[in-house]
């Protein structure tokens, strides 16, 4: 009850950021989409990680640890540090540049001018819009278990939805941008703080870190958890092309349009693997914790564990403080509703003439007009569709996939000045083939998925160890598919451009102006 | 491309193959101040020098005339006499 108390203050109070925000609005679209491209450094910095740290990154990331051990941090969230930041620096930075001087607010403004054709942005549109409705309905999901939760039932599931999905549709709707960046930094600093205390306090209250490690460790079952034992090597390094997906989430992207200057970029790059380390340590840890703590859990009764370990060991208030933490990162679906409603107002409104005939305050009303739309459908998914989360939690997992397979279509449009339109269709239908391809095996291979622990199962026993079937995913030959897919957007990119005419001197000149280097200086 | 670029480019693949510790996989022990396994602990470590990586990139791979060409927006048009 009380948890839920100190929840419900918390929302409070970002509500009143997004009213803040409000009061400083001007108005206008640049202002309402991108802020008016004005966030400072250590805004952006934290906006920027803030955006990125989803649920997953606190709730799941402990969740599989607690199955699968220490290995997850390596897995997921170290070469996340070196590839994430990395691809701000190369993609971010030219994304806003282009952004400043062409006055584009969604990478699919700068895909239509890039490939001289506007097919290709609304193909781009599409893809990017449907991979990122479940993320919302998930947060939705997220917010109304984690409020049922913390409150032991008394905010059932579907009025902790509905709550959620209030708050957050309010402070977009007036705050626009502003406003889900200032929430989205006062989130990141709320859990760096709060998340440090909840893990002192948790040890202290079981007796010590180091007495549950050796006691895990001298577990010849558990002992496992310490080591990289239950991940394959093939997944292992397969997983390192999953952070290329980051710079291709449209809120990602757009973020990195809102900085005022290009020298707010450098903090966020060097300070982001250190931010990751912060957030992703702990929770790794307390996942291994709570294996030890909680025997038993079976692939997805292990996501709340975190929860489990705070209402059992620290302060019903810290708890709380705890709780509304996680709720932020929960209810990162801010930015993803923000980025469609930019999406769909510049890309599709004012693309197809909306923003001619109706003016400029019509475009901003429109964005806001979507905010409620997004808001509400994915409410009424949430509720509809609350018993096939499986469905949404597979379709992230593709979905990270997909963005990441993305990547080298943006990289080539940054950095490739001969790759054409040819090239980017070529690569994005591989993009849709592979994912089309990969839903059907994983339906297709429920029914003989091993149970955790056991050897991954050929899916079609003619072709050998091609298709292979683990207790979550399908692999080829062991591998990620997302090697694969990001490998073949590239071949299909290059070899594709390359048999087709090259794009016209007046578009090579735009974006890659004889006076400018395309990747580095030259002095 | 200048010398500093390409060894640039071959430390960050240096460091990217340094992420497979082959030779953590299996160790559970010792436990590093008996908190953190070996494999934790090198991650760890790894996540400091993904971080100093991409210092050296900022120091001195900077994409410096992003930055000319945010001065030159942000200067007013001069006047045509």
């Amino acid at each position: 009850m009380i948890p839920s108390i100190v929840v419900f203050i918390y929302l409070a109070i970002i509500l009143y950021v997004g009213m803040f925000a409000f009061r400083k609005s001007t108005g206008s679209k640049e202002d309402f989409f991108l802020a008016s491209r004005s966030l400072g450094p250590w805004v952006f910095l934290l906006t920027v990680f803030g955006t990125n740290m989803t649920a997953f990154a606190i709730l799941g990331s402990s969740g599989l640890a607690y199955q699968r051990g220490i290995g997850v941090y390596g897995l997921m969230a170290s070469s996340s540090g070196l590839i994430i930041p990395l691809t701000i620096f190369l993609i971010g930075t030219r994304l806003w540049s282009l952004g400043k001087k062409h006055g584009y607010m969604t990478q699919v403004q700068y895909f239509r001018d890039r490939w001289e054709c506007d097919g290709i942005g609304t193909l781009i549109f599409a893809v990017t819009a449907l991979m990122m409705i479940p993320y919302i309905v998930i947060g939705m999901m997220g917010g109304g278990h984690t409020l049922d939760s913390l409150s032991d039932g008394w905010v059932p599931y579907w009025l902790g939805g509905a709550i959620v999905a209030i708050v957050v549709m309010l402070y977009v709707f007036f705050g626009g941008m502003r406003g889900v960046a200032w929430v989205n930094a006062l989130q990141t600093v709320l859990f760096l703080c709060f998340g440090a205390i909840a893990f002192y306090l948790i040890s202290r209250n079981l007796g010590g870190y180091d007495k549950i490690m050796a006691e895990i460790a001298a577990d010849p079952k558990d002992s496992t958890l310490l080591s990289r034992a239950r991940i394959s090597p093939q997944e292992f390094f397969s997983y390192t092309f999953i952070p290329l997906s980051a710079m291709m989430f449209p809120h990602m992207a757009i973020m990195c349009l809102t900085a005022e200057k290009v020298t707010s970029f450098k903090r966020t790059v060097v300070w982001y693997p250190i931010c990751i380390l912060l957030i992703w340590l702990p929770s790794v840890y307390l996942g291994i914790v709570a294996a030890h703590q909680f025997p038993g859990l079976k692939l997805g009764e292990s996501d709340d564990v975190i929860l489990r370990l705070l209402s059992d060991n620290t302060d019903v208030i810290v708890a709380g403080i705890l709780g509304a933490a996680i709720m932020a990162c929960v209810m990162a679906t801010d930015s993803q509703i923000m980025a469609l409603s930019a999406m769909f107002s510049q890309d599709v409104f004012a693309h197809y003439g909306g923003a001619k005939k109706f003016g400029e305050k019509a475009q901003v009303w429109m964005g806001r007009a979507f905010v409620i739309v997004i808001a509400i459908v994915s409410y009424a998914l949430a509720l509809a569709l609350e018993g096939q989360k499986s469905i949404f939690d597979l379709a992230i997992r593709f979905g990270f996939s997909g963005f990441a397979a993305l990547a080298p279509v943006m990289l080539a449009a940054l950095f490739w000045r001969r790759s054409n339109k040819w090239g980017a269709l070529a690569a994005v239908l591989w993009v849709v083939f592979t994912m089309g391809l990969l839903w059907w095996l994983q339906l297709h291979s429920n029914g003989i998925a091993p149970k955790p622990g056991q050897p991954p199962v050929p899916i079609f026993a003619e072709l050998g160890g091609l298709f292979l079937r683990t207790p979550m995913n399908v692999t080829i030959f062991g591998y990620m598919p997302v090697m694969f897919m990001c490998l073949g957007s590239a071949f299909w990119m290059v070899l594709v451009s390359l048999l087709t005419p090259a794009p016209s001197r007046a578009t090579i000149e735009k974006f890659f102006p004889s006076s400018k280097p395309a990747l580095f200086p030259s002095s | 491309m200048k010398t500093k670029y390409w060894l640039l480019a071959i430390w960050i693949l240096i460091v990217f193959a340094l992420h497979q510790d082959v030779w953590n996989w299996t160790k559970t022990g010792p436990l590093l101040f008996g908190l953190l396994p070996p494999g934790l602990t090198y991650h760890l470590g790894y996540s400091v020098l993904a971080a100093i990586t991409m210092a050296l990139l900022v120091r001195f791979a900077w994409p410096a005339h992003l930055e000319d060409d945010d001065a030159n927006d942000q200067q007013p048009p001069v006047k045509k006499p």
